[in-house]
């Protein structure tokens, strides 16, 4: 009797310690790490995010990439201009043909050749059909990020519509190497035109499901809206291009502001800028970028002129010597070569400025403060491919 | 037909743009005043402006608060030729060698460098001023001591995003940014040794294995190369005439 007393009183006294430390024991959660990747399902490939937490708030979060560096750069160095577009092609992968244009561009400036209309209109389509692919996966993907499955099979499945086409024309589905020196490889294939417009019809159908699938979302909404807010003086600072800065509120758009001489000047489409610079606003700009995307395809597809794919170049391409810097609206943003020859067969020094670089650089400023689910959604938001960072 | 439309396009196109950038070639000389050591146009496409290495971090400052708010990106160049990250034994890069210092030593230093100058290294950057729709392509001389480049004033308290890119100037070409917050290794390993996109790195996947590539660029005798040339022509006349 007097033992079961003892361990009674002996059970209430812990429990009234523990329930004491509870209450008056303040839990210190500072100085977690938490290291996300290299091989994470939301990082596309190996970038590594090392987070700094204090309970479910991120102090600091600093991307450490690399594990994918291929030096672009260099091996650009000790190939001729030609062979550079193989490797060109495989720095974002999802949308290489617009990967190709600025270094052929910046090829084509050395050289003082420009290609005939016919090609610069096809290389247009091609660049906006490669748009489409590559943003249509992240119109999709943007879902998975925030735990809603569906949307990225709807999207897997009408960007394999785009990449058939890219395919018909070009013989590759994501390396389409098809960009030359002075002109485009080949010619469209027959009934093409009529294939692209009835695919663009689809995409502009797969962008209204995804408005009202995913974008009048609830859940979505309250998982993106004023997550990650970057106003446009930081983006500005940091470099962001593409559809992150315009979710930022800043109307520039290369395609517009510096056309290098491709075909957007002869069709009608407008720049979709939106305020808020959150992560839904820049959701809501790629989602009315890809739309408007179709739309410049379109118009494209139905003012092609006749003539000639190729300008007269010489079998052996020697670049004359100086430099050159070409930069493109590409469907991550700011895509630039500059390029310097010295006469010969081969570049002398290609810097890749690449969108993702700059893109992913304004992470450890904008995850400050922010909490670990939250994490995910910026990253994913900001929409990057790894190919692109690493080079 | 297809390349009287060209002209006339490119024409167009260029007239106004050199213009304005002339303009802002002599404006943004104004602003800068000594700091400016030359400024090329090159018709129809950029600016170049080089700026003197002391005063690179002012120069910068001072073009932000001009308008010129968006960075574009930091790098470095590497001018040297030896051994140009080329390989003379193998049969490739023999062949195109020889060509090669023809042209070189016809075009002298300053016909390739926009915006001259002699200096083994080279710092390049790029700012847009998106408000005017301008873009300047800035640079400066990097005098360098046995292969070791003087230090430069980091404008990463200028431009944010300037952080990675001279980090990455870094690694690879050796070039220290002074004032940098955590001027370390981006995507190379932290014991990695060596610089690798200076000319004297050598690139080791080409030096122990043959280039297949060479096929692709074999030396054609002279009388087929006419031949192809007249092909193409044809080609080119007819799908020209056939329009």
């Amino acid at each position: 009797m007097t033992a079961a007393t003892d361990l009674r009183s002996q059970q209430a006294y812990v429990a009234a310690q523990a329930a004491d430390a509870r209450v008056n024991v303040e839990l210190d959660t500072g100085d977690m790490t938490l290291n996300i990747g290299p091989q994470h399902p939301a990082t596309h490939g190996t970038l590594r995010i090392a987070c700094q937490l204090d309970g479910e708030q991120v102090i600091s979060a600093e991307p450490l990439m690399g594990y994918m560096h291929r030096g672009y750069e260099k091996l650009c160095e000790v190939r001729t201009f030609p062979q550079c577009t193989t490797l060109i092609n495989r720095i974002d992968w999802l949308g290489s043909f617009a990967n190709e244009v600025p270094f052929i561009l910046a090829a084509e400036q050395l050289m003082g050749i420009e290609a005939p209309p016919r090609a610069q209109w096809i290389r247009t389509i091609l660049f906006e059909l490669s748009r489409i692919a590559n943003v249509s996966l992240f119109l999709g993907d943007m879902g998975v990020q925030v735990g809603a499955l569906t949307p990225v099979f709807f999207a897997f499945r009408d960007r394999e519509r785009v990449l058939n086409q890219i395919e018909a024309v070009t013989g590759g589905r994501f390396h389409p190497n098809f960009d030359r020196i002075g002109g485009l490889k080949d010619d469209l294939p027959r009934g093409w035109i009529d294939e692209t417009h009835a695919v663009m019809a689809k995409m502009r159908g797969f962008c209204d499901e995804m408005e009202d699938l995913l974008m009048g979302n609830e859940i979505f909404q309250t998982r993106c809206r004023s997550v990650g807010v970057i106003p446009g003086e930081v983006a500005l600072d940091f470099g962001l291009s593409g559809a992150n800065l315009r979710a930022s509120g800043v109307d520039w758009d290369l395609r517009r502001d510096a056309n290098p001489g491709l075909a957007w000047d002869e069709v009608d489409w407008r720049v979709w800028t939106h305020p808020d610079g959150d992560s839904f606003a820049r959701y809501w700009v790629r989602l009315q970028e890809t739309r408007e995307a179709t739309k410049i395809v379109d118009q494209l597809l139905d003012s092609i002129p006749a003539g000639p794919i190729m300008a007269k170049v010489p079998r052996i391409i020697k670049v004359p010597a100086g430099e050159a810097y070409v930069s493109t609206e590409n469907p991550l943003g700011e895509m630039g070569y500059y390029v310097v020859s010295k006469g010969g067969l081969e570049p002398f020094r290609v810097k890749i400025r690449t969108p993702s670089f700059s893109n992913i650089s304004v992470v450890p400023w904008v995850m400050r403060g922010t909490y670990v689910p939250d994490i995910i959604t910026i990253l994913g938001s900001l929409y990057f491919i790894l190919g692109d960072i690493d080079r | 037909m297809a390349e009287e439309t060209d002209d006339a396009q490119s024409d167009d196109a260029a007239a106004p743009g050199d213009e304005a950038r002339e303009a802002l070639a002599a404006e943004l000389t104004e602003l800068l005043g000594d700091a400016v050591v030359e400024t090329h146009i090159e018709a129809g496409q950029n600016l170049w402006l080089r700026i003197e290495l002391e005063h690179w971090k002012t120069s910068l400052a001072a073009l932000r608060e001009h308008g010129f708010v968006y960075f574009g990106f930091l790098s470095a160049i590497d001018w040297s030729d030896a051994p140009e990250g080329r390989y003379e034994d193998t049969e490739f890069d023999a062949a195109g060698a020889g060509e090669d210092d023809d042209a070189t030593s016809a075009t002298a230093a300053e016909t390739v460098r926009r915006g001259g100058g002699e200096t083994r290294f080279q710092l390049l950057a790029q700012l847009h001023a998106p408000a005017r729709h301008a873009a300047v392509l800035i640079k400066a001389d990097l005098p360098d001591t046995d292969g070791i480049p003087a230090t430069v004033q980091s404008i990463v308290d200028v431009f944010a995003g300037a952080d990675w890119h001279e980090r990455e100037a870094h690694e690879m070409f050796g070039i220290v940014f002074d004032g940098h917050p955590n001027l370390e290794h981006i995507y190379l390993p932290t014991e990695f040794e060596g610089h690798p996109l200076r000319k004297d790195f050598p690139l080791l996947a080409r030096a122990v294995k043959p280039w297949p590539g060479v096929v692709d660029i074999e030396e054609i005798p002279p009388e087929l190369e006419a031949q192809l040339e007249a092909e193409v022509m044809a080609e080119f006349e007819a799908s020209g005439a056939g329009a």
